[in-house]
């Protein structure tokens, strides 16, 4: 319902040391009208120019410290509140690739009311 | 005479300006008031960021915000994540614990009505009903499209509620049952994506002569070659029922707030799918004394192409309700 506004394009920018990034990070929203526990996020999908990266690569932060999404399905206590933005870290040796590429983020939710997973899906062009 | 029927707002209703960072809690609830309908419908998940855990201190800020605004609450939407540990449902005794979680901070907020999922099996609404007399809050199981006041479903928990003879478990109707003509928001979105004219009229005319939507899925998906999304158009048909608006009366007794949906409404300040000139006219007829509680779905059905804008789609809403009040008021109570 809120799928074009997922990913902040504006604060995209690498990790680790200036002369070797380690990988990338970006700021999103929940796409859902209501905050939700962390173990019911079952998928945080990231991808650069349609080719995803790894499951393992990529990490979660709403505020509570990093979490891989293995660790977040277990993550009873901890939640994404409505409308906040959350730390998406992708391990990517080099950082984000120079020039203009295509980020999409997709996240697969378990909405208890529904009887299929619900897809949130965004993707926008972005250069560092 | 001063109408029994009171207005509010659903907080879910400026979802959009609230994502966005466009509106705060501040301002909607001071928008609310501004129009007549100083009633609120709050989404604790939505709308308290740190959620469940609500401090005292955090309650005494909203109250302060809705006395500033001379507001009021008016119902609590209730979750219930059965699904919160992967490929597998909770237990009984975690949906009754999780619920009396709500109706405990139902009442620490002063909230009356708590809106119940309809998912919520009855039989786990049973064993929740001393807690709901205890705490004194009437729990209402949304009837929500495709289901509507007469389905089995909902029945089942009538009968709990007259077999407890309690005044504290009943219904809560959301008007998206009374959907006679098809949202004009709807078809543009989907011919925006590629419905055809043709093939969308064709599912605007099946809705209007109330054919059953399976007939049309497979005219549209099969005999027409209905791309996806035309298929996906027809296959709304199935959430988009009519009910019959003088069944309200017989239900009337079982609720007590009701989630006034729309999808839009036209400058003239007419909803062109909802029929609510059938809906309030049996509001009023049966003395229903309760908050008809605005709940604007129509950002998700517009946002790719206009900027969304929530206040002005509510306000027009409520121009729509105290004309129709007014006249059916008149007309139940001749001078």
């Amino acid at each position: 319902m809120f799928d074009k506004f997922l990913i902040d394009a504006t604060s995209l920018r690498n990790i680790g040391p200036d002369e070797a990034p380690t990988g990338f990070a970006f700021e999103a929203k929940l796409g859902y009208y209501r905050g939700l526990g962390l173990s019911m996020i079952e998928e945080l999908n990231v991808s650069i120019d349609g080719e995803a990266v790894a499951r393992e690569a990529v990490t979660f932060d709403e505020g509570e410290g990093p979490i891989t999404l293995d660790a977040m399905e277990t993550a009873y206590d901890r939640r994404w509140p409505f409308g906040t933005p959350a730390t998406i870290a992708v391990a990517h040796p080099g950082g984000f690739p120079e020039g203009e590429h295509r980020l999409g983020f997709q996240q697969k939710l378990r909405i208890s009311y529904l009887p299929f997973p619900s897809f949130n899906n965004d993707e926008k062009v972005v250069s560092l | 005479m001063t109408s029994k029927i009171k207005r509010g707002v659903s907080l879910y209703s400026f979802q959009e300006e609230m994502f966005l960072g466009k509106m705060t809690l501040d301002d909607v609830v001071g928008f609310a008031a501004s129009i007549g309908a100083p009633g609120i419908e709050i989404l604790p998940e939505q709308n308290m960021p740190t959620f469940p855990n609500i401090t005292d201190q955090q309650i005494g800020e909203w109250q302060d915000r809705l006395a500033r605004h001379g507001a009021h609450f008016t119902c609590y939407d209730m979750f219930l994540d059965t699904k919160l540990r992967k490929g597998e449902v909770m237990s009984d005794e975690e949906q009754v614990a999780s619920i009396v979680r709500d109706l405990k901070l139902c009442n620490r907020l002063g909230i009356k009505n708590m809106r119940i999922l309809i998912f919520v099996r009855p039989d786990i609404l049973e064993q929740c009903v001393p807690y709901a007399e205890q705490y004194d809050v009437h729990m209402g199981v949304e009837v929500h499209a495709p289901w509507y006041l007469d389905h089995a479903w909902i029945l089942r928990t009538i009968e709990v509620a007259d077999r407890l003879k309690t005044k504290h478990l009943g219904i809560l109707p959301d008007m998206g049952i009374f959907m006679k003509h098809y949202p004009p928001a709807f078809r543009g979105r989907f011919e925006r994506q590629g419905a055809r004219p043709e093939v969308a009229q064709f599912i605007v005319d099946s809705h209007e002569q109330k054919i059953m939507c399976e007939y049309t899925i497979y005219e549209v998906a099969v005999k027409m070659g209905g791309n996806k999304a035309e298929v996906a158009m027809a296959e709304t048909l199935r959430h988009a029922p009519f009910a019959n608006p003088k069944r309200i009366a017989d239900f009337a007794p079982y609720f007590r707030h009701i989630q006034a949906k729309f999808y839009e409404m036209t400058p003239d300040c007419t909803d062109p799918s909802i029929a609510y000139d059938e809906v309030i006219p049996q509001l009023v007829k049966a003395g229903w004394e309760g908050t008809l509680s605005s709940e604007y779905e129509g950002n998700r059905w517009i946002q790719d192409v206009e900027d969304v804008d929530s206040r002005e789609q509510v306000r027009r809403q409520h121009v729509m309700f105290e004309k129709l009040i007014a006249k059916a008021e008149a007309e139940v109570e001749p001078a």
